[in-house]
């Protein structure tokens, strides 16, 4: 059989899930870093990460609203997926996936964003032009109350959405991991640490990417970066980090250290197919190398060019690493055999509906979905359309 | 009243949501089947619709009706418990309805080879020959009658 | 008795139409089967199988399976005295054209049979996020084709890798016990084929039905228990080694 070594059941030789089901734990946690990062100064007061306040927030939204593509790209039955919401299987972690989603993106994420851009939504349903006017319009609900008491409300009422928003992140990325986690008939997937691993992994790579954006989307409006936030978020991101790679180590440290009926078989499939993936782009080049150069500018005095260059290769490097430990769970979990006897290999397909271009097109599609939210409704004040004519 | 007033956009959002409850909930009525939740969480229904597949082997004791005779010797010998479709095949249609399907007689040196042909690892009480020695190349039925194959008891041709 | 002429005009066509279905030897659904008067499961005992692969084909013809996947296959082991967590395990095409010959080595060589087994409490009937896969009030896990969405979630869910998704009709499939046959008080296709008697139905709510002896006086076990799937096959004399 093509790529089989040992033996496997006969049905267990093609994989189930593909690159599709590797993006959608990949998108989510972007969705609730990006979410985290946000809270972080609207909850927890800290003042310096308030410039990627908004970024964070239009992020997780464009992230969230590209979450579901995947797993209806890779159902039998697309078309059929409204039975999650009609008869949710209360026993299944997965059936969570409609309630939770449809709760984060209406009453967190979009509820959060309206209530922080409802001013800037109202004058610019007064005063944009014709061809956006009736988008703000539709937004503003009928209401063009912006009284210094109802935006007080907006204010106090933001505040305790956060708050919920804050365990709704926890539930809509730490039920992904719970869904790998709790499949007894998967030793790779089957932890209670898998969920906890997802959350901080996630946060990881949320903050990473808002980081990255930021630093990014500044330069492209020729602005200064601040260096405050930037740092302040660098600094979060290393402790986060310590703690993910910490989880992840005891995940391994213990897997070794038991060495169970499917250990033999796992350590085979790491020293071999997963070694590139799991060792040299999770371990080395995506956790240990963004947590050294990260130590390192939080140990050192560095000029801010220097900074910024780490800043943004931690970054990348993050990423790349989460994707790779979204791919070593998904795909790696499926490449032995149940029996510990063998081995199976993935191969990506090129222009099928689960393959390598597809894939592509759902990381660019967020991005497009936050150029746009960034025109609507733009994070940052100078380029605030009811300022009129911007002074820059 | 004037809290109202100036909260009055929170309702209309919160409208929004009782709103889009409502109609999930009619839609709900029309879309979940009928016989869902008759046993449990599933459809009722699918139970008679899987067992309503057609059904391909006929089983052993359809046979016995009009081909009694065979079953007789059958009986006697060393095939006795192995079913008449094991060798000849899915035969429900012939059942249903003989002269519409005439079953085809199973070619001995493909059918009789994948239960005897000598193993290591068949059961060590089970009858196994080596088939280029023990029958140079003849087939089976030469001497042996597949119904009552054994050689003592009568089977021998 | 008197019987009215009326009764007669109305009782003749009924025989005429019964004895049609007695002549066609295909039993019309049996209409007292009640699901709450069985649990259905099955037996299989290893000492009796001999690698045939009748199994594997039947069910196949009974139940178009797909070529490629399987709802039900055989295992050959091969394990020596000293590795016995270390078998060489073998299943060409399932074995449904049974097994290449083994040569004597003075090993331990022996068939495995496997199917769904049916588990009472099934983990993948726990993870279905719809409903679309269940297990009946008779004891048969069974798969909606008409509900599944094809999430794969239940394939992954299976310890014993006897669920696969369709490549047609993109739904979950499985072994279903044939439970359009055992409805109508036949035998599963690969019970009927077996020629040795090493896979046989039971019932383990019928008093009658000889597994109860059985699972009295002899050593069964059933796969992976360590699951605590509640699984429903049992296997007569099953080796340390199986996985």
């Amino acid at each position: 059989m093509n790529g089989v070594e040992g033996f496997m059941y006969p049905n267990e030789i093609g994989l189930q899930w593909s690159v599709l089901i590797v993006l959608y734990p990949f998108i989510t946690g972007l969705v609730a870093g990006a979410f985290i990062l946000a809270s972080l100064e609207r909850v927890f007061r800290v003042e310096a990460v308030k410039p990627t306040y908004r970024l964070a927030l239009l992020t997780a939204l464009a992230f969230l609203l590209v979450a579901p593509l995947p797993l209806v790209l890779h159902l039998g039955h697309p078309f059929r997926s409204p039975e999650m919401y009609f008869t949710p299987h209360s026993t299944s972690a997965m059936a969570m996936f409609g309630y939770v989603y449809m709760w984060y993106l209406m009453a967190v994420l979009v509820f959060e964003i309206w209530l922080d851009y409802r001013r800037e939504i109202v004058l610019c349903s007064q005063s944009a032009g014709k061809g956006t006017r009736w988008i703000y319009r539709l937004m503003t609900l009928g209401s063009s109350n912006i009284s210094p008491r109802s935006l007080a409300i907006d204010e106090r009422v933001g505040w305790i959405v956060t708050l919920i928003g804050i365990p709704s992140a926890f539930l809509l990325h730490g039920y992904v991991g719970f869904i790998f986690g709790s499949i007894k008939a998967n030793p790779w997937w089957s932890s209670p640490l898998m969920p906890v691993v997802f959350i901080f992994s996630a946060m990881v790579s949320g903050i990473a990417g808002v980081m990255l954006l930021y630093m990014a989307l500044t330069r492209l409006r020729r602005q200064k970066i601040d260096m405050r936030c930037v740092d302040t978020i660098a600094m979060y991101l290393f402790y986060i980090f310590i703690i993910d790679f910490s989880l992840e180590m005891l995940d391994l440290i213990h897997r070794i250290y038991e060495a169970d009926e499917s250990f033999r078989s796992l350590n085979f499939l790491v020293h071999t197919q997963l070694y590139i993936p799991h060792i040299v782009i999770q371990i080395c080049l995506g956790t240990i190398t963004p947590i050294l150069l990260l130590c390192v500018t939080q140990v050192v005095k560095l000029k801010e060019i220097v900074r910024k260059r780490i800043y943004a290769v931690a970054g990348c490097l993050t990423l790349v690493g989460i994707f790779a430990m979204r791919w070593n769970v998904v795909i790696g979990g499926q490449l032995f055999s149940k029996s510990f006897l063998g081995y199976t290999t993935y191969k990506v397909g090129l222009v099928s509906r689960e393959g390598l271009l597809v894939a592509i097109a759902l990381i660019i599609l967020p991005l497009i979905f936050l150029w746009a939210l960034v025109k609507l409704l733009p994070p940052w004040p100078e380029k605030s359309a009811h300022e009129g004519a911007a002074a820059d | 009243m004037s809290v109202f007033k100036d909260a009055g956009h929170l309702f209309r959002f919160a409208g929004l949501f009782v709103l889009a409850f409502l109609v999930f909930l009619v839609v709900r009525q029309y879309i979940v089947p009928k016989s869902f939740g008759q046993y449990g969480h599933y459809r009722g229904a699918a139970i008679d619709e899987i067992a309503a597949h057609p059904v391909k082997y006929a089983g052993h004791d359809s046979c016995e009706t009009c081909h009694a005779d065979v079953l007789d010797v059958k009986k006697a010998g060393k095939h006795a418990h192995v079913n008449c479709e094991a060798c000849h095949g899915p035969l429900a249609k012939h059942a249903d309805d003989p002269a519409s399907v005439t079953p085809v007689l199973p070619d001995t040196a493909v059918l009789c080879a994948r239960c005897h042909t000598a193993s290591a690892a068949k059961p060590k009480g089970f009858p196994q020959v080596v088939p280029e020695d023990h029958s140079t190349g003849l087939p089976c039925q030469t001497c042996h009658k597949p119904h009552s194959p054994g050689m003592e008891a009568g089977g021998a041709k | 008795m008197n019987v009215t002429r009326r009764q007669m005009l109305i009782l003749l066509p009924a025989a005429a139409v019964a004895w049609e279905s007695v002549l066609a030897g295909t039993p019309e659904e049996a209409p007292n089967y009640k699901l709450t008067e069985h649990w259905w499961s099955m037996l299989i005992d290893i000492p009796k199988c001999i690698g045939c692969g009748n199994c594997v084909r039947a069910c196949q013809a009974e139940n178009d399976v797909p070529v490629g996947f399987f709802r039900t296959w055989v295992e050959r082991y091969h394990v020596s005295d000293e590795e016995m967590t270390n078998p060489q395990v073998i299943s060409p095409d399932g074995g449904k054209e049974g097994f290449p010959v083994a040569q004597e080595d003075g090993e331990k060589y022996f068939f495995v049979p496997k199917l769904c087994n049916h588990c009472a409490d099934s983990p993948c009937t726990q993870v279905c996020p719809v409903g679309a896969t269940f297990i009946s009030p008779d004891g048969v896990v069974l798969i909606d084709p008409k509900y599944c969405l094809g999430c794969a979630y239940c394939v992954q869910a299976c310890p014993y890798g006897c669920r696969y998704i369709h490549p047609e009709k993109k739904v979950a499939d499985k072994c279903t016990l044939c439970y359009h046959r055992i409805t109508k008080g036949l035998t599963t296709a690969c019970c009927e084929a077996c020629p040795t008697g090493a896979r046989q139905l039971a019932d383990l709510k019928n008093p009658k039905d000889p597994i109860h002896e059985f699972l009295k006086t002899h050593s069964v076990q059933v796969l992976k228990p360590q699951m605590a799937t509640g699984a429903k096959v049992f296997y007569n004399e099953l080796d340390g080694s199986v996985r």
